[in-house]
């Protein structure tokens, strides 16, 4: 007992000097950002990718000499996907002195939005978190920046019409999804469009953890018999239903899957490009490698020597990071003008947010307009297909049903 | 919880169960008191204040799991569960009713005990694994009802919006007066928990544990205090779901899901079963361990790695490290922290002779 007390004392003290002595304070100009990852918990296959795209970014705007003269350091800190680390990312973060934060995961976001308020706080939730968050007016700090899933789910019905001839009345449309809040949100809009555009729609839910849907897809493929069909799945999920819809002999052309069933994570583990030929993807964030910030970065890795990372060829993923970066960047950036070059606190950092307009990074970025009320920007995406071992652009940005989108957010914000 | 005498003098059973075995461990508590009511909240900056106010919540749910299945012996890994039941009872209550926390949190609790009572039902016939599939089941079952039940969960995205909770027109609105509010509770459950565990219904739950059919020839009516078990069991499970449900101003089922059982189970075998003190230790350890490991990496890491690699080893080395002490503190001591607490301390009590 007595090795083990002396032991555990000796390891005590030398953590804690290790700690003392590595603490450094920096002199330059600098201003934190928070960022929240699932690097290691049930959606890793986003987060290993995303992350690095994020901190990609920011190395690369350091290395040309930072925003405006303030570098950026970004706190990351992995939840695992779990709720109380975050809150606790949140609070280290606000200690750290943080001007805005990357959230991830939607029940992370449910649980921030309060404290982002309280602490007025930026946070972001580009693609997931509650649809009504785009009303700026009634979530003041909570910014989606990208199509939510009703923008999505319009979207989806858009393309679908495009692809049927134009006209939806009459058809069939099967909604398959992940049965979890996330998964039921799109409902509400795919419904009111359903009466509206006169098809029909029925929805096939798919419980966690999604592995196993051949009961749903033989009901789709079999009964129903669908026009056409929009799958709403996460992590491992869309891979299965891709193989399950190629096995029944289901046309894939006439299936498109929203921005967390679109990656090519998604179509490799379905069994490959060719298995996959013809899937929809709707995306939020340009895809593929030809972006001069994608070329900048790679550049800047071979500068330091190394060859860029393999995280860079799932750049579905490493693009939303790269996605991500830029608009808390170009948020910074607003700030700071706005202040005449001076450091911008969380609130200033927020304006400038609600002040990002007709910036498109070379495409990568939609054409969006973040203002005061709208904070999802337009609710933009694109719709990428597979074809011939890669994902080849078929729609450019576009809004789906945006009147519709207005509509019930308009019905969210007055129940409030 | 704290303190033994160096020898074994009591003569009455009343002297064996007092809460205070020594003078001293009444000026222990005092002293607590000071540090934590006094000290803590007035000194600590509001990011080590958020962090306790984790572990205050971790604490009351960690005593309700380990009453039925450190000191009753029922498994149960539906312990979420019965969290999201109380959370969403109190956020529908203050939401639709607009009824104060004084009131929602007791409802939340009983309502979660009363739905605890059904999904135990099946520990009156199996026991072990088999009941630990059961409760498995009540897990999945709510999961589903609160998932699919809009006046329940509120709409597709099953979140309900409370306020901060407020007593008096007095609003719990930072980290520091929520440190308040839920230390109130931590301690409330710490001293219930501690009543309870040395009175008849305490000492019946042992019984069940250690021998059932020992338990019912000596007239303890198992069914009841199988039951019992459950309901107080998930009487503080509903609290802490309610507690959750204030701190982060949202009832969400995802919250409360499958993990956070498993969570709460290796709270209580690592901090040791059947022990009010190892619930505490455990609810630090495995709240702190990931926050603790993770702001040494910070500090040291960075002697190793460049700032690339920091984020992903890491992440990578939190799961590992917190995986291994794990196995370490249950290879070394299977009884788990409070166990290790114990022979630190009876070795110290002879100290400077081994024994």
């Amino acid at each position: 007992m007595t090795r083990f007390v002396r032991s555990w004392l000796g390891v005590a003290a030398t953590t804690a000097t290790l700690a003392l002595g590595a603490g450094q304070a920096f002199a330059q100009k600098e201003v934190v950002f928070g960022l929240q990852c699932d690097r290691t918990g049930p959606t890793a296959n986003v987060g290993t990718v995303l992350c690095p795209g994020y901190q990609d970014y920011i190395a690369l705007v350091n290395s040309k000499g930072g925003v405006e003269g303030h570098k950026i350091k970004v706190l990351e800190i992995d939840h695992e996907y779990k709720v109380p680390p975050a809150i606790e990312a949140h609070e280290r973060f606000k200690k750290e002195g943080a001007v805005l934060e990357g959230v991830y995961g939607t029940p992370q976001m449910a649980a921030l939005n309060k404290k982002l308020e309280e602490d007025k706080i930026l946070g972001t939730s580009p693609g997931f978190g509650t649809a009504a968050a785009a009303d700026g007016k009634r979530y003041p700090y909570a910014f989606p920046i990208a199509a939510s899933y009703w923008s999505q789910g319009g979207a989806a019905v858009a393309f679908a019409k495009e692809r049927l001839g134009g006209n939806l009345k009459g058809k069939k449309i099967a909604y398959i999804f992940y049965d979890n809040p996330a998964g039921k949100e799109p409902l509400a809009i795919l419904e009111d469009l359903a009466k509206s555009e006169g098809f029909e729609m029925r929805t096939f839910a798919v419980p966690a953890p999604g592995l196993e849907m051949g009961a749903q897809i033989l009901d789709i493929t079999g009964r129903f018999k669908p026009d056409f069909i929009i799958s709403h799945l996460f992590g491992r999920s869309p891979s299965v239903s891709i193989k399950e819809l190629k096995g029944k002999g289901f046309p894939l052309s006439k299936v498109v899957g929203l921005v967390w069933a679109s990656a090519e994570s998604d179509i490799i583990a379905a069994g490959g490009w060719g298995v996959a030929e013809g899937y929809n993807t709707i995306q939020f964030a340009g895809v593929g490698k030809d972006f001069q910030v994608i070329k900048d970065i790679e550049a800047m890795y071979k500068a330091q020597g190394k060859n860029p990372p393999k995280e860079m060829d799932s750049t579905v993923y490493y693009n939303r990071g790269v996605f991500i970066a830029a608009l808390h960047v170009e948020a910074l950036r607003n700030a700071i003008k706005a202040k005449g070059g001076g450091t911008p606190n969380s609130e200033e950092v927020k304006r400038g947010m609600e002040s990002i307009k007709g910036f498109t990074l070379g495409g990568l970025v939609p054409p969006m307009e973040i203002t005061p009320a709208d904070h999802e920007g337009g609710g933009w995406v694109q719709i990428w297909t597979v074809q011939g071992g890669k994902l080849v652009k078929v729609k450019d940005w576009f809004q789906g049903y945006r009147d519709v989108i207005q509509k019930h957010l308009a019905a969210e914000a007055s129940k409030s | 919880m704290f303190h033994r005498e160096s020898g074994v003098f009591k003569t009455t059973y009343g002297a064996d169960m007092a809460l205070y075995p020594l003078p001293i461990a009444k000026w222990t508590i005092i002293a607590l008191g000071v540090i934590f009511v006094g000290i803590v909240p007035f000194t600590v900056h509001e990011y080590y204040l958020s962090i306790l106010n984790l572990i205050f919540i971790a604490i009351v749910g960690a005593l309700g799991l380990n009453i039925l299945v450190g000191y009753t012996g029922q498994i149960s890994i539906g312990h979420g569960a019965f969290m999201s039941v109380g959370a969403y009872t109190a956020a529908n209550l203050a939401v639709k009713l607009d009824l104060p926390f004084w009131l929602t949190l007791p409802a939340g609790g009983l309502m979660a005990a009363l739905i605890g009572v059904v999904v135990g039902m099946p520990s009156l016939r199996i026991k072990g694994l088999y009941l630990a599939i059961a409760t498995l089941a009540g897990q999945l079952i709510i999961e589903w009802t609160i998932n699919r039940v809009p006046a329940i969960s509120g709409g597709a995205q099953a979140s309900i919006e409370v306020g901060r909770p407020s007593l008096l027109g007095f609003s719990f609105d930072t980290q520091g007066r929520l440190y308040f509010f839920l230390l109130f509770f931590a301690v409330l459950a710490i001293v219930a928990t501690l009543n309870l565990v040395r009175s008849r219904i305490g000492r019946a739950f042992v019984a069940v544990r250690d021998q059932d059919i020992a338990a019912e020839i000596i007239g303890i009516n198992i069914y009841r205090y199988k039951l019992l078990a459950f309901a107080i069991s998930s009487f503080y499970a509903g609290v802490c779901g309610v507690l959750y449900t204030y701190y982060f101003g949202i009832a969400n089922y995802e919250q409360f899901q499958l993990i956070v059982s498993i969570d709460y189970l290796a709270m209580i075998i690592i901090g040791g079963l059947g022990s009010v003190l190892g619930s505490i230790l455990g609810a630090v350890f495995v709240t702190l361990l990931p926050i603790v490991i993770r702001i040494l990496m910070e500090n040291v890491g960075s002697l190793f790695f460049t700032a690339a690699e920091m984020a992903n080893v890491i992440s990578g080395l939190r799961l590992g490290v917190f995986g291994g002490l794990i196995i370490f503190f249950l290879i070394v001591e299977p009884e788990g922290l409070n166990r290790l607490w114990r022979n630190i301390r009876s070795y110290f009590r002879v100290w400077p002779f081994s024994y």
